[in-house]
């Protein structure tokens, strides 16, 4: 897909999503809409440094509830309006990250995942204490919908919407860069990257601080989505989980990969949701992720890629 | 005051024995064997629920810990050979699957005990649980003393074994370099196995322990990730003497946090430790500084 | 005589309480065909790497080209101009080979080039027919090329090809001879680590025994194959 048939897509779904809100009066097409980007927004981020690099990011909920913290307390503060939530959350989330790469990666890949497990008990614990943006009792964020929206939801929509083509965008041009060969060597090895000139840490710092700043974005426009924020929804593991089982299942190699994870696992577990108690939708997410890691490590791109050079060679 | 500080002084140490042996299991595992075990403090919340069974007919529940042992070597050898099976024989050692697989296994298990036994909270009943010793001005639950007492076994036990047989130089020695070990004819497979095997048998004690200490649900795994991976980094990979003692240092500073600070800022004790760590000394205390 | 194009100067490097390279001078021509030999563990990938910039040594500076890289992170040597070829392969698993390739060369070159120049060193090693193949599907000779190719990619001035010709039969061995014989005829200067005399003998100008991470013997091939030390450290008395 060319430079130009993307950012023509790209633009004719932006355009979409500003005049669905006219179109569709139906509420729960925004709501179901906005946690589908939302996966969207994470598993690409995600990816970036856990697909392209190999260094897994156990945190994903730390960032995403970071993000939603961020945009709290903008609004609390400054009333700031969305689109500076939304860079204060990428602003928190890029240095987060960055901080974590800074003071992991240049020892050893693994300490980063490990240092990235504990985060969302830390970022939580750190919530729970400062009462400004609403401790464990909660924070309510009331705004009214600007006014091409007609309510604050399709608005919410439409903001997340345009950070998910943002964030496939910024993935993509990753990926047809000499950054994601660089990303690829070091994953496959470190040593003979630097061999051939590829300036690993630079590298690590550059996908953690992006991937960081972007996961957080997902979370900035959650306050107006839901008026009422706590903790324990804020911080869940649910996202943790899905942010590597998107890539994964979708493919990690490249920025479709988490498209596509990210598209059928957000239906499923909508669909889901209504029939299944949340306790076996975890068991059957995490079943599948084994599945896949054991099975297809490439995940479903990997296995149609397989299938195409067989056909070929046939 | 003095009263209060001493009391928080003796209580986090002997809560460090209980971290320390819940850890140890992740010393062997991921300290020796390199071996990235994120599901090791949900297999000691599963050790825990054995104990806790097991003091349901009647069993103390440090007995029924012991007894359940045998059965959770077996099933960290069988759970090794997976993991060998499906990541290291295949040479695509890859650092993001392997981690994704024991995060899975993870999280099915604690998923499986929470539709097993519900979310509520289970203790156990025994004798000494409820009695406290009083030396002087310092109190001591007896719940604290035996954990403690369990741990400190158990690491000394691991200690020795580790030190003094063939097995347990045979694992340190595959921990360094398992080329060697192949041309003195041992198979480094097989003793990776056994290893495991006694890393999954801690958990049953340190299963044990834990509930003697506190009521559990299914949710107590994710407190004690933080604080084992800590522990084990603090200590310096693979060391048992550096597990107990960084044990009762991350015991020691979440007690004294508690007291003088407030409960709700006990959990980032441990990250704090492990930054602190990594961005000081990363070999830890015992690790030997590359 | 020129400017030597790589010079290490009391480089010593210990491991705990094991010193693998114990103050070692070395002094390497442009163009010249360097050949290093010693038993296992006498301190030659030490060496290696202490060049490349994968380990610090404790003592020592390295000069390439008359600049002090001893301070350099290992991808700006690369870049300066030192390649190396490991001696356990270790391609880029995950891409083509030609990608494996595309790798150094971001560093060098435009993308369009890049790839003309990729296809060009993979046909002069033979692999044309692999270029888009993924690279952990090469034979053992064929990864043997590719760590060859990749060093290769980006026109370093020195290539240090450690162990390349090990497990390969003799056909084999003469087609690696070759390569590396064509590329000092165009002005790259190799350091060729090996444990197969013949190739080494056959291929080097000079060559430096090492032990215990000392240099015992340096000098012409035949006269340092009959150096009584050199006998001793590989023979015994």
């Amino acid at each position: 897909m060319s430079s130009w048939r993307f950012g023509f897509g790209a633009l004719a779904v932006v355009a979409a999503g500003a005049a669905l809100p006219h179109l569709v009066s139906n509420s729960y097409v925004f709501y179901a809409g906005f946690i589908t980007l939302q996966y969207v927004i994470v598993a690409t981020a995600w990816n970036i440094l856990g697909g392209y690099a190999g260094y897994v990011n156990f945190g994903a909920g730390a960032f995403v509830g970071l993000g939603i913290y961020s945009a709290v307390f903008l609004f609390k503060a400054i009333a700031a309006p969305l689109w500076l939530q939304v860079l204060g959350a990428a602003a928190a989330g890029g240095l987060l990250g960055l901080g974590m790469g800074y003071l992991t990666l240049r020892i050893q890949g693994v300490f980063f995942s490990i240092a990235t497990l504990a985060l969302t008990i830390v970022l939580n614990t750190i919530v729970v204490n400062w009462s400004f943006i609403g401790g464990a009792r909660g924070a309510t964020v009331l705004a009214p919908a600007p006014v091409w929206f007609p309510s604050i939801v399709s608005y919410v929509f439409f903001a997340t919407l345009v950070l998910a083509v943002i964030t496939v965008a910024v993935a993509r041009w990753i990926e047809r860069s000499w950054v994601w060969r660089g990303l690829a060597a070091l994953r496959a090895n470190e040593q003979a990257a630097e061999c051939c000139g590829t300036p690993t840490l630079k590298l690590k710092l550059f996908a953690a601080t992006v991937s960081g700043a972007l996961i957080a974005t997902a979370g900035a426009p959650y306050p107006y989505y839901a008026s009422y924020v706590e903790p324990g929804s804020a911080f869940g593991l649910t996202i943790a989980l899905n942010a590597l089982a998107m890539p994964l299942i979708g493919g990690t190699r490249s920025w479709i990969g988490p498209v596509i994870g990210a598209l059928l696992l957000s239906s499923i577990e909508q669909a889901a949701t209504v029939t299944i108690p949340t306790e076996v939708n975890l068991l059957i997410v995490g079943l599948v992720l084994i599945g896949f890691v054991v099975a297809a490590p490439d995940g479903l791109l990997g296995l149609f890629a397989r299938r195409q050079n067989q056909g070929a060679r046939a | 005051m003095l009263e209060l500080a001493s009391n928080a002084v003796v209580t986090g140490l002997l809560l460090g024995g209980i971290y320390a042996v819940a850890s140890l299991g992740l010393t062997i595992a991921f300290g020796l064997l390199q071996v990235p075990n994120v599901a090791h403090p949900t297999f000691v919340v599963l050790g825990a629920y054995c104990a806790y069974f097991g003091n349901l007919v009647g069993l103390d529940p440090v007995l029924a810990g012991a007894l359940f042992a045998p059965a959770f070597y077996a099933a960290g050898m069988l759970f090794y050979e997976a993991y060998f099976i499906c990541f290291e024989r295949r040479g695509r050692g890859d650092t993001l699957q392997s981690f994704t697989f024991f995060f899975g296994v993870a999280l099915v298990l604690e998923v499986v005990l929470i539709l097993a036994v519900g979310v509520d909270l289970r203790s156990v009943g025994a004798g000494y649980i409820g009695k406290s010793l009083t030396l002087g001005a310092v109190t001591m639950p007896y719940r604290l003393i035996i954990p403690f007492v369990i741990g400190s076994t158990v690491g000394a036990g691991m200690w020795a074994f580790l030190t003094r047989t063939h097995t347990g130089l045979a694992i340190r020695a595959v921990a360094h370099d398992d080329r060697a070990l192949r041309i003195v004819a041992l198979d480094p497979a097989r003793i990776k196995r056994h290893a495991f095997g006694i890393a999954m048998m801690t958990a049953a004690f340190a299963g044990a322990a834990l509930i003697v200490l506190n009521p559990v649900d299914p949710f107590i795994g994710g407190e004690y990730i933080g604080r084992t991976f800590a522990i084990v980094v603090l200590a310096g990979m693979g060391s048992v003497p550096g597990t107990l003692v960084a044990g009762a240092i991350i015991g020691l500073m979440e007690s004294l946090v508690v007291t003088f600070v407030g409960a709700s800022w006990a959990p980032g004790v441990s990250f704090t430790v492990l930054l602190a760590t990594l961005a000081v000394r990363p070999s830890g205390i015992f690790g030997i500084a590359r | 005589m020129s400017e030597p194009v790589l010079s290490v100067r009391g480089v010593r490097k210990r491991f705990d309480t094991l010193i693998a390279v114990a103050d070692v001078d070395l002094d390497v021509g442009r163009g010249e065909k360097l050949g290093i030999i010693g038993p296992n563990g006498s301190g030659k990938t030490t060496l290696i790497n202490c060049i490349t910039g994968v380990l610090r040594p404790e003592r020592g500076r390295i000069i390439f080209e008359g600049v002090d890289v001893s301070r350099m992170p290992t991808y700006r040597r690369a870049r300066a101009g030192i390649a190396r070829s490991f001696q356990i392969p270790r391609p880029f698993v995950g891409m083509s080979v030609v990608e494996n390739l595309l790798v150094p060369l971001d560093y060098v070159e435009s993308k369009e080039e890049g790839i003309a120049r990729a296809h060009a060193i993979l046909a002069s090693v033979g692999l044309q027919s692999r270029a888009g193949d993924p690279a952990e599907s090469l034979s053992h000779l064929e990864l043997r090329k590719l760590e060859l190719a990749r060093a290769l990619a980006a026109a370093p001035r020195l290539l240090i090809a450690d162990e390349v010709m090990a497990g390969l039969s003799e056909p084999e061995i003469d087609e690696m001879l070759d390569i590396l014989f064509e590329l000092n005829a165009l002005g790259v200067t190799i350091i060729m680590i090996e444990h197969i005399m013949h190739a080494i003998t056959r291929f080097s100008e000079r060559l430096v025994c090492m032990e215990t991470g000392r240099i015992i013997a340096n000098g012409k091939p035949q006269d340092v194959a009959r150096d009584p030390e050199v006998r001793r450290v590989y023979f015994g008395k």
